[in-house]
């Protein structure tokens, strides 16, 4: 490998500038601040190259980069990636900026050190990066456990009253699904081994695919990975620990922890669940989509029911996720390259609302709806802002969650038409509980105590106009995206053995003309 | 032009279906129809309070230069043969996944043309009229803005190329409804009626979004050329499946039953947005679906008789409704359900009736958007008072009001020769000409219904512009500004003679035969049309002299007087509310109430509780978190320690 390195690179900026963020002295602290700004737009924009010099239409992994680490297990710090890495390694640079930004003033007013939350955040972009990133299946297992270090501490440290509780809470329950995920890393290690005769086995990923498992083992091993997985996206019924971490967290954490953190839970379904385990998947298939789609129900009334802002914001994700794991596991080209865009556009709609209702609270220092109303009289533009990323959330066509919420839907269709029909239902439900949050904050009488309340001021607006543009842009002109994502996607429907369902009626494609 | 015209025929002439032209030339323009609203609405929103003084202008120029567009596009259509006037614009590829491919794209052919002069041509004159009907509002920019974004919306919707897009604008429609339903945010009211609106839309977009879904399982596309290019070639159950969602995304969008409950609510909104939803945009998407999609529901008859159903009841609920209220935008909201079952009806009489019920739709859109911004000036004359019971006598304080109401008034009841006769009087005939029992019942709701509209109509004009005044203390009813009853006078002159003009020697069949096929002419008539004339316009007759006697002759008391159990009924409209609310309403609150407990006491409570029975009380896990990373390091190193274990075992 004599190319630059460019992942290492990307990955490394942010630890650095972490380093640099923890060595100013406290009395620096804002310039402090703006290094640590400074790295993460030096990252945004490496990112950018990246992305410029990935060809979608080449090999699977790209930016490839292998280093033995550890010679005695075989493994080794591999990095590379396809579409479907390099669009949340996208998501995670463009993100991490915006919460900064966004969270200038929040690790203000605490006791615990300001440069501490800055450093914290761009180690656990670090981490993020390197989640995506990695090809080899032990160093996969490295990040995602490594990546709740940083988490951990942005809870429990910077949290809301309750943040002792909730960050215990999501440590154990990610704890536990680490421990079932390496049992299933040491299995399949073991597995492939027996196989790989001759050599001192392997954790890289290509290699596992390629080996052969017996259906007992497999179902094994593919519940040590999805439990996991399902914990961090996380599935109903495994939920629970998310609306009390993100209602803890600070806002740019929430953000990070629910636009990034558990898409790692998807990204793993799709990346490891599905080409190691192809057998394993198609069989668990149906109880999969059965979780899923109760998830959608679920998280739909419990937001409905929710007095608390970002708990709501919360379980809104839990109904998304369900539509990401449902399109996973419909096993069509369209409804997998619907649920990698999905995870995509859920970082960047839920990343808007909590944003915003973290705007709301600081106003306020409420979480409570029942706190607010008829807020749009008094700020105009943070109320259409909301309105804007609440439309995103229940997917409008012309914004960007449109395109992946139809994708999945449509995907799912093809193979199995009655858990579609049923998601489906689940847009009215979706409408009801954004225009229900909308209605009770934004719409109405004024709430006394609000009378003063400033609209969006500066700062805030740089930090929800670039992630509302991105939202109309994705759902205007998904293709740049689409192109990128379609091509890892048939791979990964080629790993599992599957192809798309016919139509009954195969008509020439309008893109055939 | 005609060259690339026919070279692009001639490569398509083994298509199985007619491609649409590309477009060239002034064709090109065609965008401009839907982005010079578009741009509207961004400018209107984006540029904040400093576009107070001028923000509405902006936005009737961009309405009225959509609509010059429009007419510089329907001259040139006119200039192609009738097989060629289907002109597509390929825009850009919009959603390229394997195996599904949707390109964003538009169609320009009769059928949309039609409906683009309808929207832009009465969308700009209800935004003249809005110039003075907001003048006071302090959010006047902000509602052009999203007046702007309806226009835009709707011609998307009737401009698409394919399903998908067409999609986009039908929820964007119910976007811009949503903001403008509820644009006086501040009323709790208005905030609610707005949510339902959109959630009932909603659940009518769940049928339409299955339809496409179906669409792409069948045809493995979702463009107009790909699917109803093919009907022919899939199987009529499949038809009748794909024709009954598509006829629940119509009844959400068009306010049919049993979807039609949002509509009444929707009067919160300024009048000149109720305008706008009823006669030009929104209402009208319903039946310009079905229209569409002839070519599905011609090959699905089970799926047609479902759409008639939904008709015939729609429209006698709507017209029951109509006569029990006296709130007069909701006399005027339940007249425009029932206007638009008409419609639906015709449309669901195939091949016979598509070319009716756009007629309908036409006709209905002058006179509907007329009586619509007369009841506005009535109410900007009087405080924004809405119950008729506080009108009366106004035609002498009010003469252009009264005049231009009064004609949209003859021509709703279907009095010859105004623009409603022609084409209610051909629904009427039309659903007696299906034949059979259901020709029999069609024919006698649509019969029955016009003497119920005459009666009710006639009843909205005796309590406003007749008999005593009955003002509340210190009104002073006045005419509005010439900004507002210009626009009034040039609908009314359209509800004079647009129907006649559509109607003389066929001129919108022969416009529209190209998409919706020819009208079938009926071997025999059920009943003679001169005969079911005749006895149509006794009953009109019959409706008018009822509701004259009835409310013209007597005084009206302010209050409104106890009823028998159908009155009552109506008043409540049918008890729609009241089944959604029982059925689906409380059921969801309990549920989501019973979820939410659950949730925490349930799922977490089992999760808590085990945690705190392994670790000896939940005091002491709470305790564990200060030291905990060492717990967690333990654990990492346990896992490594697995690690090499199994690596030994295996070594081994």
């Amino acid at each position: 490998m004599t190319s630059f390195p460019w992942l290492t690179t990307i990955g490394l900026v942010p630890t650095l500038g972490a380093v640099a963020v923890l060595a100013a002295p406290k009395t620096r602290e804002q310039a402090a601040k703006s290094v640590a700004l400074g790295t993460s737009l030096l990252t945004l924009v490496l990112t950018i190259v990246a992305c410029v010099r990935y060809d979608a239409g080449g090999s699977r992994f790209q930016l490839v980069e292998s280093h033995s680490w550890i010679p005695a297990f075989g493994v080794r710090y591999a990095l590379g990636v396809d579409g479907i890495a390099l669009s949340l390694i996208a998501l995670s640079a463009v993100l991490v900026p915006i919460v900064i930004l966004a969270s200038w003033w929040d690790a203000e007013d605490g006791e615990r050190s300001v440069r501490t939350f800055f450093a914290l955040i761009l180690v656990l972009e670090t981490m993020m990066i390197g989640v995506f990133a990695a090809t080899d299946v032990f160093l996969f297992y490295v990040f995602f456990e490594a990546m709740l270090i940083p988490m951990y501490f942005l809870i429990g440290s910077y949290g809301g009253a309750q943040r002792s509780y909730a960050a215990v809470k999501f440590l154990l329950y990610s704890l536990f699904g680490g421990l079932l995920m390496l049992a299933a890393v040491i299995g399949l290690y073991v597995v492939g081994n027996q196989q790989l005769a001759g050599s001192i086995g392997s954790f890289d990923f290509q290699t596992l695919v390629n080996i052969h498992i017996t259906p007992g083992v497999e179902k094994a091993l593919f519940l040590g990975f999805f439990i996991a997985f399902a914990i961090k996206a996380p599935l109903w019924p495994f939920h629970t620990w998310l609306p009390d971490a993100a209602a803890e967290a600070p806002t740019g954490a929430a953000v990070l922890l629910v636009g990034v953190l558990d898409k790692v839970g998807t990204f793993g379904m799709l990346r490891y669940c599905l080409p190691l385990f192809p057998d394993a998947s198609h069989y668990f298939a149906p109880v999969v989509i059965t979780l899923a789609i109760i998830g959608i129900f679920y998280g739909a009334l419990l937001a409905m029911g929710q007095p608390d802002l970002k708990r709501l914001v919360a379980y809104t994700s839990v109904a998304h996720f369900g539509f990401i794991a449902l399109g996973v596991f419909a096993f069509t080209s369209q409804a997998q390259a619907g649920a990698t865009l999905y995870m995509v556009n859920h970082g960047f709609s839920t990343g808007a609302l909590f944003l915003l209702v973290g705007f709301l609270i600081h106003r306020r220092h409420s979480r409570l709806v029942g706190d607010y109303g008829g807020v749009q009289q008094v700020a105009p533009w943070l109320a259409g802002a909301f309105m804007v990323a609440g439309l995103s959330s229940l997917a409008l066509p012309g914004l960007n969650s449109f395109v992946s919420e139809f994708l999945v839907l449509v995907g799912t269709f093809t193979r199995y038409r009655t858990a579609a029909v049923i998601a489906t239902v689940g847009i009215v439900l979706a409408a009801l509980y954004i225009l229900l949050v909308i209605q009770r904050t934004m719409h109405g009488p004024l709430r006394a105590g609000l009378e003063h309340t400033p609209d969006l001021s500066l700062r805030e607006a740089w930090v929800i106009a670039p992630v509302l543009a991105i939202i109309v842009a994705l759902g205007v002109y998904p293709k740049p995206l689409l192109d990128v994502i379609t091509p890892s996607v048939k791979a990964t429907m080629h790993d599992t053995g599957t192809t798309d369902p016919a139509p009954k009626l195969p008509v020439a494609q309008e893109g055939d003309k | 032009m005609s060259v690339l015209a026919s070279q692009a025929l001639a490569q398509l002439a083994a298509a199985p279906a007619p491609s649409p032209v590309p477009a060239s030339g002034s064709f090109s323009l065609t965008v401009w129809l839907v982005l010079l609203p578009l741009i509207g609405a961004a400018v209107l929103l984006l540029s904040g309070r400093r576009a107070d003084p001028w923000g509405h202008l902006v936005g009737v120029a961009a309405s009225v230069a959509s609509f010059l567009v429009a007419v510089v596009l329907f001259f040139s259509l006119q200039g192609h043969a009738g097989d060629e006037r289907s002109i597509g614009q390929h825009l850009f590829s919009w959603v390229p996944v394997a195996g599904f491919h949707v390109d964003a794209g538009l169609l320009l052919d009769p059928l949309s043309m039609a409906f683009v002069l309808l929207i832009t041509g009465v969308g700009s004159l209800i935004h003249i009229y809005s110039v003075g009907y907001m003048s006071h509002d302090a959010g006047r920019r902000r509602f052009f803005g999203y007046l702007n974004l309806f226009v835009a919306a709707m011609l998307l919707l009737v401009l698409a190329d394919g399903y998908l897009l067409l999609y986009v604008g039908w929820e964007g429609v119910g976007l811009a409804s949503y903001l403008l339903i509820g644009f006086w945010t501040f009323k709790p009211t208005a905030a609610t009626a707005a949510k339902k609106a959109f959630v009932v839309n909603r659940v009518g977009d769940v049928g339409l979004g299955l339809a496409i879904m179906l669409m792409f399982a069948t045809f493995g596309t979702t463009s107009f050329v790909g699917v109803l290019g093919n009907a022919d070639f899939v199987s009529s159950g499949t038809l009748t499946a794909i024709g009954l969602l598509l006829l629940l995304g119509a009844c959400g969008k068009s306010a049919q039953a049993p979807l039609q409950t949002w509509l009444l609510d929707a009067m919160e909104g300024p009048t000149p947005v109720s305008a706008l939803i009823h006669a030009a945009t929104m209402v009208t998407a319903g039946v310009y679906l079905v229209v569409r999609s002839g070519p599905i529901f011609d090959l699905a008859p089970d799926a047609r008789l479902a759409v008639t159903i939904v008709g015939a009841v729609t429209l006698s609920m709507g017209a029951l409704i109509g006569c029990a209220k006296d709130d007069i935008k909701k006399v005027l909201a339940a007249s425009t359900m029932s206007q638009i079952g008409y419609m639906v009806l015709a449309a669901g009489l195939g091949p016979a009736g598509y070319a009716i019920a756009i007629l309908h739709l036409l006709t209905h859109g002058f006179f509907k958007a007329g009586m619509f911004l007369g009841a506005g000036s009535v109410m900007h004359a009087l405080d924004d008072e809405v119950d008729m019971r506080r009108y009366g006598g106004l035609r002498k304080v009010m003469p252009i009001t009264f005049v231009t109401f009064g004609l949209g008034y003859l021509a709703i009841i279907g009095l010859p020769p105004f623009s409603g006769f022609f084409s209610k009087d051909k629904i009427i005939e039309a659903a007696f000409d299906k034949g059979g029992t259901s020709g029999w019942v069609l024919g006698t709701t649509a019969l029955v219904a016009a003497g119920v509209t005459a009666f009710y109509m006639t009843r909205l004009m005796a309590m406003t512009f007749f008999g005593e005044a009955r003002w509340a203390k210190g009104a002073h009813p006045h005419e509005a500004p010439s900004v507002m009853t210009a626009p009034m006078v040039v609908l009314a002159i359209g509800s004079v003679c647009a129907g006649g003009l559509l109607v003389l020697g066929g001129s919108l069949q022969n416009w529209l035969e190209p998409v919706v096929g020819q009208s079938v002419e009926v071997g025999a008539h059920t009943i003679s049309p001169t005969v079911l004339t005749l006895i149509t316009l006794l009953v009109v007759g019959g409706g008018v002299a009822g509701g004259w006697v009835v409310f013209g002759r007597r005084s009206i008391p302010v209050t409104a007087p106890a009823a028998g159990p159908l009155v009552v009924a109506a008043r409540r409209d049918l008890y729609g509310d009241a089944a959604n609310e029982a059925l689906l309403m409380r059921p969801g609150q309990w549920l989501t109430r019973w979820l939410v407990w659950f949730d925490g006491r349930g799922v977490d409570g089992f999760v808590n509780g085990l945690a705190a029975t392994i670790g000896g009380g939940s005091a002491r896990l709470r305790r564990w978190q200060t030291g905990f990373v060492r717990s967690y390091a333990l654990s990492m190193f346990g896992g490594a320690a697995l690690v090499v274990a199994a690596v030994l075992v295996v070594r081994l």
